[in-house]
């Protein structure tokens, strides 16, 4: 792992970063070294002691697509995987060299699905390149030659190493096509490698965003107006400016009060004192009830918008021999990212640079040059590490402000850090929706007409309503969708009809690791356990008979996995759930029990996922564990609720998530069935919620409709 | 002025009295692997260890430790370039993902392990409070069993 380092600055940032940790290498044609060492393609950097540097334009921010990227490169390139290094490009410079790098964006666990095969294309290539140098030197056909290990070798028995020939190869053109390896021949991709970027995050070495320092620095803590949309009126910076440390009291975007000082205590203490009046106008009298019942109201409307459609729902459900109705409710979540938002931004009329972790390099260079009112090619983003980013850093709002303080301090670097209380109330929140489900059931127990009407918030309309198709948005349905490779329904349902009426509050929405899968996973897969137990079967059969081929595959598979159906330990219930998103397929199976006096214990959680391929499956094991302890730190404690339009909750202690103590055991049954990529980092978490609803439902008889769970008492008779 | 004792090196801090020792770590001597999370004593993100004992800077004001405490960081855990057990059965458990809780998770697992040098379960899940937002808790307790074995 290296820390992007601002081109021709490597030595300025190293030493300025506390620790001595070494920073690596800048690009090849800023280094000292640019002679010898060899870019072959966008993708890979050869040096001559033989050490292979992947560029990777995704973002690294836990969930190893790092790690995941570099594998499928340098299978393709054959080299030896020790000898193997990452750098990120800047976003300046995939714009000065045309997007070459293509999408930086680190979303919608696109980082592999998306890239992968323009990525083995650049190691592909390279090694073509290599092998071409070779079979010039020796005067022998290319064909005569093979490259693996770092090493092309004759078949005479002659070889050399890349790092002898990558200065030859670089010079060659690189061939138009070139024939990709059959996944079953991989030998470092699809292995269960470890992460490349470990060890600085054992020795406190690993420099994220909040950890970058830079000569003269000054820190800048924020205070935005506590609604959203609302105006800064005053505020009385003279009060504060003798303080400690401060050097600057200051207002941005007429909606947040800044404090800018030598140190972040310095300055977040005298922003504690400052004076500030807002204008918050009508949205100050909004209250979490009128939410409530702005969204109950969209249960019943007429007007709707319809994501997937099939026969006639309403009148199979009025002619059916039994009709089953229910209502769920899922909260808004702050992300909580477990490293604030902040940002460095060093500002003069002529350029303007910027150091952060973000999930989009890109969005992130567009916001500060729009911010700095300079032309993009004056300004560049260096990458840090990210300390999570669950889809909030996807949003460039406070690199914005970064550089909005920074240009009122010309040629000083500052660092802009959010408190926790200013993250977790300043956050795009995942959406909150209802849920109404219709279900009618024939004179067998065959579900024969379903109507699933979401009420609730579109994070389109919020974050980018130009991307609004006639007003509807597409997302609101992941999950539900009538095709198409990336959220497809996965039940065969003669009369459908789900549809979505958007009803927008004011807090803005976002996208949150597993984005609308997560509710529409608990809807649906909580109202099919109450449909089964309406036709007296069992919720695995009920399922199988109405899911598709590859939904019901891992669903089995995951369900054999668990033991379903055989005998468990006294008190101990499973419940199941499946769903697609992001192009794969996953199934969850929960084993829960619940004390008389109502304590949830979920002793074990079985996940299946079919991504199609998979890339590391010791990675995929962690995502799947990883995504379920912030899904069910939603479902157990997770609810952001409004005051006075304003969020309530400020921090951990009144936004509770799961620790060690309550984890489950989670055990992954990986079952790719090859043909396409899915993603990883977030299919899974939408599981985990409905199955242990499902199996506490087993094991108390209460179903738990109204999402977090500690809202609800389990307690016997309650 | 206060001096400092961190990592073995007597070093000067100069910060108001009432500065938390997380900031004054970060800031004032530039040792930012000790990370902010929440600063109410929630996460455990801010973890070092005074006098052995695993504590949360953040509710550390630098007038307490101004005495001559010994204060070690995560950057003071390797001697001689050399990895603790903890550091090291987390690298060959692959513990971290994005890495940001994990100088607090090493930190508070060092002091369990030092204390209880053969944890069970239920020691790890009573000394091991720290948020992970990404989900390495399954990791970490691995990790933790095996450094307890190395
Ligand atoms: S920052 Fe100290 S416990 Fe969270
Ligand atoms: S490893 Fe990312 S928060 Fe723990």
């Amino acid at each position: 792992m290296t820390i992007q380092t601002p081109v021709g600055r490597r030595g300025f940032l190293a030493t300025a970063v506390a620790g001595g940790f070494s920073l690596g290498f800048s690009f090849p044609w800023t280094s000292a070294e640019a002679a010898e060492v060899q870019e072959l393609n966008a993708w890979v950097v050869i040096h001559p002691d033989d050490k292979v540097v992947i560029r990777i334009a995704r973002s690294e921010m836990g969930q190893g697509t790092l790690t995941g990227l570099a594998q499928l490169v340098a299978e393709e390139l054959g080299c030896d995987w020790s000898k193997v290094t990452t750098e990120y490009p800047t976003p300046g410079e995939n714009v000065r060299r045309h997007r070459v790098w293509k999408n930086f964006s680190t979303g919608g666990s696109r980082g592999i699905r998306e890239s992968n095969q323009y990525v083995r294309e650049g190691g592909a290539i390279a090694r073509e390149m290599l092998i071409a140098a070779a079979a010039a030197e020796w005067k022998v056909p290319a064909a005569e030659c093979k490259a693996a290990d770092s090493k092309v070798t004759h078949s005479s028995g002659k070889s050399a190493t890349y790092g002898q020939l990558a200065a030859a190869a670089a010079k060659l053109e690189p061939p138009k096509e070139v024939t990709l390896k059959d996944p079953k021949d991989w030998k470092i991709a699809g292995k269960p490698l470890k992460r490349l970027d470990t060890l600085p995050k054992l020795t406190g070495q690993m420099v994220y965003g909040i950890d970058v320092r830079l000569p003269g620095m000054l820190i800048a803590a924020v205070h935005a107006c506590p609604v959203h949309g609302g105006k800064l009126k005053s505020f009385d910076g003279a009060k504060v400016e003798k303080m400690p440390g401060v050097k600057k009291v200051l207002s941005i975007d007429s909606n947040a009060v800044v404090v800018v000082a030598d140190t972040y205590w310095n300055a977040r203490t005298a922003l504690e004192k400052l004076p500030v009046q807002w204008d918050i106008g009508k949205a100050g009298e909004i209250q979490q009830d009128q939410i409530t019942a702005m969204l109950k109201e969209g249960l019943d409307a007429s007007e709707a918008f319809v994501g997937n459609k099939a026969g006639d729902a309403k009148a199979a459900i009025d002619g059916a021999a039994r009709k089953v109705e229910a209502v769920y409710a899922f909260p808004w979540q702050s992300h909580a990212n477990m490293e604030p938002m902040n940002a460095t931004a060093l500002y003069t009329p002529d350029k303007c640079e910027v150091w952060c972790g973000t999930q989009n390099g890109e969005a992130a260079l567009a916001a500060a040059a729009e911010a700095a009112e300079l032309p993009v090619g004056k300004c560049d983003v260096y990458k840090q590490m990210l300390g999570t980013g669950f889809g909030r850093r996807g949003r460039a709002d406070y690199v914005r402000q970064a550089v909005l303080v920074a240009k009122q301090m010309p040629g000083t670097p500052v660092k802009l850090i959010w408190s926790r209380e200013e993250d977790m109330t300043h956050d795009t929140y995942h959406p909150t929706t209802m849920c109404k489900l219709t279900g009618g059931l024939d004179k067998d127990g065959k579900l024969v007409g379903l109507h699933v009407r979401i009420s609730g918030q579109s994070i389109l309309a919020g974050l980018a309503p130009q991307n609004l198709q006639k007003g509807m948005d597409p997302a609101t349905f992941q999950g539900f969708a009538a095709g198409g490779a990336e959220a497809a329904y996965g039940y065969n349902v003669p009369n459908l009809l789900i549809d979505h009426a958007m009803r927008n509050p004011h807090l803005t929405p976002g996208f949150w690791r597993g984005v609308n899968t997560n509710q529409n996973a608990v809807y649906m897969e909580c109202f099919m356990d109450e449909l089964a137990e309406a036709a007296g079967q069992d919720p695995l059969a009920f399922r199988l008979k109405m899911l598709k081929p590859k939904y019901a595959a891992v669903l089995e598979a995951t369900a054999e996995k668990a033991g379903y159906g055989k005998p468990l330990p006294a008190g101990h219930f499973h419940g199941i759930a499946q769903i697609m998103g992001y192009g794969s397929y996953v199934a969850g199976v929960a084993e829960v029990s619940v004390s008389s006096d109502g304590v949830l214990k979920i002793h074990k959680i079985t996940a299946g996922t079919d991504p199609g391929h998979i890339v590391n499956p010791a990675q995929v094991e962690r995502q799947i564990a990883g995504s379920f302890v912030y899904g069910l730190s939603a479902a157990l404690y997770g609810e952001i609720t409004l005051k006075d339009g304003a969020v309530e909750q400020t921090n951990f202690d009144s936004y509770n998530v799961m620790r060690m103590d309550e984890m489950p055991r989670v055990e992954a049954t990986l079952v790719p069935s090859g043909g396409f990529w899915g993603g990883v980092g977030e299919p899974t978490i939408a599981v985990a919620a409905p199955a242990v609803l499902n199996a506490i439902h087993k094991a108390t008889g209460k179903r738990v409709r109204i999402l977090p769970l500690m809202n609800n008492d389990l307690k016997k008779g309650a | 002025m206060a001096v400092l004792n961190v990592n073995g090196k007597s070093l000067q801090a100069n910060a108001d009295p009432r500065t938390p020792l997380l900031w004054v770590l970060r800031d004032t001597l530039g040792l930012t692997g000790t990370k902010y999370g929440c600063g109410i004593a929630q996460c455990g993100a801010c973890t070092v260890h005074i006098d052995g004992v695993a504590t949360r800077s953040c509710q550390v004001p630098l007038s307490a430790v101004a005495s001559g405490k010994k204060i070690v960081t995560i950057e003071g855990l390797a001697q001689d370039g050399k990895l603790n057990r903890i550091q090291q059965a987390w690298l060959d458990n692959d513990v971290p993902q994005c890495g940001y809780c994990q100088s607090g998770m090493i930190m508070a697992a060092t002091a369990l392990l030092a204390a209880k040098p053969n944890p069970t379960d239920a020691d790890i899940d009573a000394a091991m409070t720290n948020i992970c937002r990404c989900g390495t808790y399954q990791q970490v307790r691995e990790a933790i069993h095996a450094a307890a074995k190395a």
